[in-house]
């Protein structure tokens, strides 16, 4: 039954979620701690991300913006819709 | 019909934002507080990168002040450089700050 999950309805398992919230402001924190809030633009399987209009908290203190941002996945602790 | 849409330069995964910034100037974040700046040459799905004409940031902190605010900083340059794609935790367009 495992691999029948492909045929479930979207967002009843995480990729549905994040594909929901695509064009959403989102909160994305690293590992390292790092915090990035921007436009969620998309999300492969490996949770790589493409973020715009990212601004970077670090210690909760906005250190930089980026327009646009690539976010290897194996960083990722979390996505948050906003 | 679906090759024209990514002709448009469209990020419909994240890969698209990497292929958009070849023989642009990025900005590249790694691990261990290290920063690159320089053009992307070339990149692959690991996120290996080549990268030309490059200026590496090296954020240090300084244990001996135990002033958290004085960062420290080491920079240095290279031609060409071959980044693992492990260590890359964020690249983006270069834009100055």
């Amino acid at each position: 039954m495992e691999n029948g999950a492909t045929s479930q309805s979207e967002g009843k398992d995480p990729s549905g979620f994040l594909s929901e919230i695509i064009g959403n402001p989102v909160t994305v924190k690293l590992n390292s701690g790092v915090v990035y809030k921007g436009e969620l633009q998309s999300v492969d399987g490996y949770m790589n991300i493409a973020l715009e209009k990212t601004e970077e908290f670090i210690n909760g203190v906005k250190r930089r913006s980026y327009g646009d941002a690539f976010v290897r996945g194996n960083n990722v602790m979390y996505i948050s819709a906003d | 019909m679906a090759d024209a849409v990514e002709d448009a330069g469209s990020v419909s995964e994240p890969m698209d934002l990497v292929r958009l910034l070849l023989d642009e100037v990025v900005c590249v974040k790694l691990r261990g507080d290290r920063e690159l700046k320089g053009r992307l040459h070339a990149y692959d799905s690991h996120c290996n990168l080549v990268l030309g004409e490059v200026e590496e940031t090296i954020y240090v902190v300084d244990d001996e002040d135990t002033e958290e605010d004085d960062l420290k900083t080491i920079s240095r340059k290279s031609e060409m450089l071959f980044v693992r794609g492990d260590s890359v935790v964020l690249i983006s367009p270069f834009t100055r700050s």
